[in-house]
């Protein structure tokens, strides 16, 4: 060897694989504004269309008089209910087996509810149209909070759905009923309840939000009346779905749609459904011959397109003295808004809320939950978060609180007490799930010990006991979370959506020179995927990550997959990238040994090759490979190196973490300062160390957010309060944290690769510690549970209910 | 409507339009000009998305007609890379510090840094962080996009980056 001969971690470098930071292939065009949106598309006489909305969050529509709008300069249509009835798309199906209009059919349900669809030749042409329709409306009473949506006398919201005592998810009890899901044993939870030494009982509400990406949900439909052809560009989480979808409602051979999804400005749940928006210009391109484009505006995305959460648990714990947890009821009230489009897999109404057992060992558990109608928008999806798992983990984070809180044990150690422990994985929960793997105990105790915990909680009575003395009016809280995520949807036994299994997919043709392209069935939101995925084949069959490009979003060129949501993409697209490339390297395993005169079995894989066993100067690289693969392939064999793998996961991933946040609370004015947050995130094996920092960081945030003031609320007559960023909490980066990482490594057995998941993992634990932060600087004044979210003033009334204020 | 003729300087070169008195500068920049680098996320001067630089200041070009800058100066993220086509001290901090992920606010966040860092050549973290608090990211959490900052300010002042202890 000389020394220009690359050492063996010269070469691993060099291919910038699995475990590197590499930078991103994306900054290159985003940092120089040459990203390519959906408002970014413009075609050759393209049109706008925009909503004429509700203002009236219940109201029979009696007349839409469209004479004057379409006087309006530009202006070239107005489409109606009655214009969809003639495609019979007047009403659409939602992916949680309910109905949905598209445009408002006889009446409204909530405020800025879709209309009418102007069509014009500009956008300012069309809101001029917006501002001359008439719609005459006859106000109905509204019904806003969901705890009366069942009773006797309640309006009936749903007029479609009369004398259907059967909804898609079995039995409904009243008219504004939508489901009730049960899991788990109930017989056995009660009887641990009535042997119960200690219990707990708690509402614990978790309010309505919005997930808000700074890129609003949008399209470009251009219909090709010639061919028959229709071209959908959108800001689609899951392209290929809105193409079945499509098909299906629009009955469009499903050949003649082509779905693009270009650059997506954020994503985190809100634009997996499927909206009026896209329909009616979908339509709107189908009537007038030209393509229309559709761009949701900010207020519209506040308040119609997806909501998050709206869930409220109550939920109880039974114990021991010592503190062993025996059982666990949870009874959940989900609102659901006017329709259920709540956007999980079909078969799952709650989504995977009974992962509400979280971390711990819970003998038995029951849980219920009542899906309910309101006069709110639709919903809901899940907010940077697997399927109802945020709202599960804040739930049950939330009741091991209240539990130390009443057993006066320190809420790690009960949790310590009460986790599953190492050898129990695979862990069979009492609520139906087979947790994959993890070591809990490890990443809790590292928590502990870099936060110097101990030391936190001895700073906090010494401030509690400077506060009675009235030496200070700062009280100081202490969150714990520790969550565990099921991630992953999903094996095809039990996950679909619209009857299609959630697999995913990845196509992978390597060039002659060594360089190669991988599509796939997701579609990244700003997760970085093509940097990513391409550090996966690069580790996996030895050709430079620089070498791969990654193409995602054209479900013409795209293998079918399901996209991009609920943490999905590394465990199962991720899969398939593995699975696809062992293909490639097993076909160039038998090049290789026909060109190196060996048997295959006599050749061993060397970071970026095959080498012959025991005579190491007999290599092959892999970039030779790929040109041997053009012309001189074994006798027998087809020539090219290309493969395709569509994985369904033989089980979903349990990532993991612990998180301390440490905040100080003025009483006199409720102005919290997180003073430190630490997250200790386990996803399994770490693909791109800066892409999960950074993706923690993100999920943090939002979970500050959250948990700390943004809410989508509604005053008592159904007017939306919160519809723009004055009044949604949006933190800057004056009110963000400073972020703390760290990690564990405890990987999937059951994932080619051993990775898990990570992107929505820290809004899953960020909730419940900064929650859990407030409520526990709060508990030593007598307080049992604060509701969210905790901002400024709701924290001063707090103390004021508590009597901290005079 | 009528018409009214307006010109400006748009990254060093003379454009000009015909716009309607209501049509607002970010229009005019992503459809007239076909400069879709400038993006809108929220249209009620909150989100900084749309920031361009007019006549040395940061502004938000939702929130401005297009006859309001007839005449002005203005700098927008394509007129950001160096002159030879390379990335610059921003653009490349913003990469190098993972500043950015799905990179719809990241024009307007390049844009008010630059700025930033002509008002403030040295800013201390709080200061960038109120320098960038007209600038909403719904993906970074702010901390990669500070460090981003401080990696340009470093390399425009000839001095060493070093990035803060976790």
């Amino acid at each position: 060897m000389n020394d220009l001969t690359p050492t063996r971690e010269q070469r691993t470098a060099a291919l910038e694989g699995m475990g590197c930071k590499r930078k991103r292939v994306e900054d290159i065009r985003f940092t120089q504004g040459k990203g390519n949106y959906v408002d970014d598309v413009k075609l050759p006489g393209m049109l706008h269309g925009d909503f004429v909305r509700s203002p009236h969050p219940h109201a029979r529509v009696k007349k839409i008089d469209d004479t004057e709008a379409l006087k309006v300069p530009g202006v070239l249509a107005v489409i109606t209910a009655e214009t969809l009835k003639t495609v019979n798309l007047a009403w659409m199906p939602t992916l949680a087996g309910d109905v949905q209009m598209v445009l408002a059919d006889g009446k409204v349900l909530f405020q800025n509810q879709e209309v009418a669809f102007v069509v014009a030749t500009d956008r300012y042409a069309a809101d001029d149209g917006i501002n001359k329709v008439v719609v005459e409306y006859e106000p109905l009473p509204p019904l806003v909070d969901p705890f009366k949506s069942m009773d006797a006398n309640a309006p009936v919201l749903r007029e479609d759905l009369a004398g259907k005592t059967t909804g898609a998810h079995g039995p409904r009890k009243h008219h504004n009923h939508i489901f009730e899901w049960t899991v788990g044993d109930k017989d056995l939870t009660d009887a641990a309840f009535r042997k119960a030494e200690v219990s707990i009982k708690e509402m614990i509400s978790y309010h309505r939000t919005h997930p808000s990406p700074l890129e609003t949900c949008q399209c470009v439909c251009s219909f090709d009346k010639i061919k028959g052809e229709l071209t959908i560009y959108g800001t689609f989480q899951a392209p290929h779905v809105i193409r079945t979808v499509v098909s299906l409602i629009a009955k469009l051979p499903e050949q003649k749609i082509h779905v693009i999804a270009p650059d997506i400005g954020g994503g985190f749940g809100n634009k997996v459904g499927a909206y009026p928006g896209y329909i009616c210009a979908a339509v709107a391109s189908i009537v007038t011959g030209k393509p229309v484009k559709w761009v949701e505006d900010r207020i519209e995305n506040l308040t119609a397109t997806s909501f998050a959460r709206d869930y409220h648990m109550t939920t109880e714990i039974a114990a021991t003295k010592d503190g062993k947890v025996t059982g666990l009821r949870v009874h959940v009230l989900a609102d659901h808004g006017a329709f259920d489009a709540c956007a999980d897999p079909s078969k799952w109404p709650a989504g995977f809320f009974n992962i509400v057992t979280g971390s711990y060992d819970f003998p038995t558990a029951h849980l219920a939950v009542d899906g309910v109608y309101t006069n709110k928008a639709p919903g809901g999806v899940a907010y940077r978060c697997s399927f109802r798992v945020t709202e599960a983990a804040y739930c049950i984070e939330r009741a091991m609180d209240i539990l130390a809180q009443k057993l006066n044990m320190d809420p790690a150690e009960l949790r310590l007490k009460n986790f599953i422990k190492p050898e129990q994985f695979p862990y069979h929960s009492a609520l139906g799930w087979e947790y994959d793997s993890g070591d809990y105990h490890t990443a809790m105790r590292k928590m502990m010990e870099t936060t110097g915990y101990a030391a936190l909680r001895k700073e906090q009575a010494e401030k509690r006991a400077a506060f009675a003395r009235g030496e200070t009016r700062e009280i100081m809280g202490l969150g714990v979370s520790f969550f565990t995520e099921i991630v992953g949807a999903g094996p095809s036994k039990n996950c679909d959506i619209l009857g299609i299994a959630m697999f995913d997919s990845c196509e992978i043709r390597m060039h002659p020179t060594g360089a190669g392209i991988a599509r796939m069935g997701t579609k990244s939101q700003g997760q970085g995927h093509e940097t990513t995925w391409a550090q996966i084949i690069a580790t996996e069959i030895g050709i430079p990550a620089d070498n791969i490009m990654v193409e995602e979003g054209n479900t013409d060129t795209a293998p079918y997959g399901l996209g991009t949501y609920g943490s999905r993409s590394t465990p199962v697209a991720g899969a398939a990238i593995a699975m696809a490339a062992r293909k490639i390297k097993a076909k160039a395993q038998m090049i290789a040994a026909y060109k190196l005169e060996v048997h295959e079995d006599d050749l061993e894989f060397d970071i970026d090759g095959f080498r012959v066993k025991g005579l190491p100067e007999k290599f092959m690289s892999m970039k030779d490979i790929c040109w041997a693969a053009y012309n001189s392939v074994p006798p027998g064999m087809e020539p090219g190196l290309e493969a395709v793998s569509y994985y369904d996961p033989p089980n979903m991933t349990y990532p993991f973490g612990a998180y301390l946040c440490v905040m100080d609370i003025d009483v006199d004015t409720g102005v919290y300062k997180v003073r430190r947050f630490y997250a200790l995130d386990d996803c399994g094996t770490r693909i791109n160390p800066m892409i999960i920092e950074g993706q923690v960081h993100g999920g943090l945030t939002e979970a500050f957010a959250i948990a700390m003031g943004q809410e989508i609320r509604y005053d008592d007559t159904g007017n939306v309060v919160t519809g723009s960023f004055m009044d949604f909490f949006m933190p800057t980066a004056v009110e963000t944290p400073h972020w703390e990482t760290d990690f564990t490594v405890t990987p999937s057995p059951h994932h080619p690769i051993g990775a898990k998941g990570v992107g929505e993992s820290p809004n899953v634990g960020g909730v419940p510690a900064f929650s859990n932060a407030v409520n526990d600087a709060f508990s030593f004044l007598g307080s049992k549970h604060i509701q969210m979210p905790h901002d400024y003033w709701r924290n001063w009334k707090a103390a004021k209910a508590l009597g901290a204020i005079a | 409507m009528a018409k009214t003729h307006v010109t400006m300087m748009v990254n060093g070169a003379e454009v000009e339009g015909l716009v309607e008195p209501r049509t607002l500068l970010v229009h005019f920049i992503r459809e007239n000009l076909g400069m879709t680098g400038t993006h809108i996320g929220c249209e009620t001067t909150h989100c900084g998305a749309c920031t361009v630089d007019i006549d040395g200041m940061s502004v938000k070009s939702c929130t401005m007609f297009a006859v309001q800058a007839n005449g002005s100066d203005i700098i927008t993220v394509e007129g950001m890379a160096n002159a030879d086509g390379t990335l610059s001290a921003l653009q490349e901090g913003f990469r190098m510090m993972h500043g950015l992920q799905c990179g719809f606010c990241t024009p307007g966040m390049i844009m008010r840094a630059h700025r930033l860092l002509k008002e403030n050549p040295s800013p201390s973290e709080p200061e960038i962080r109120m320098g960038i608090s007209g600038n909403i990211c719904r993906c970074t959490g702010y901390q990669n996009i500070v460090k981003a900052i401080q990696y340009a300010a470093a390399k425009i002042n000839g001095v060493e980056f070093q990035e803060a202890a976790e």
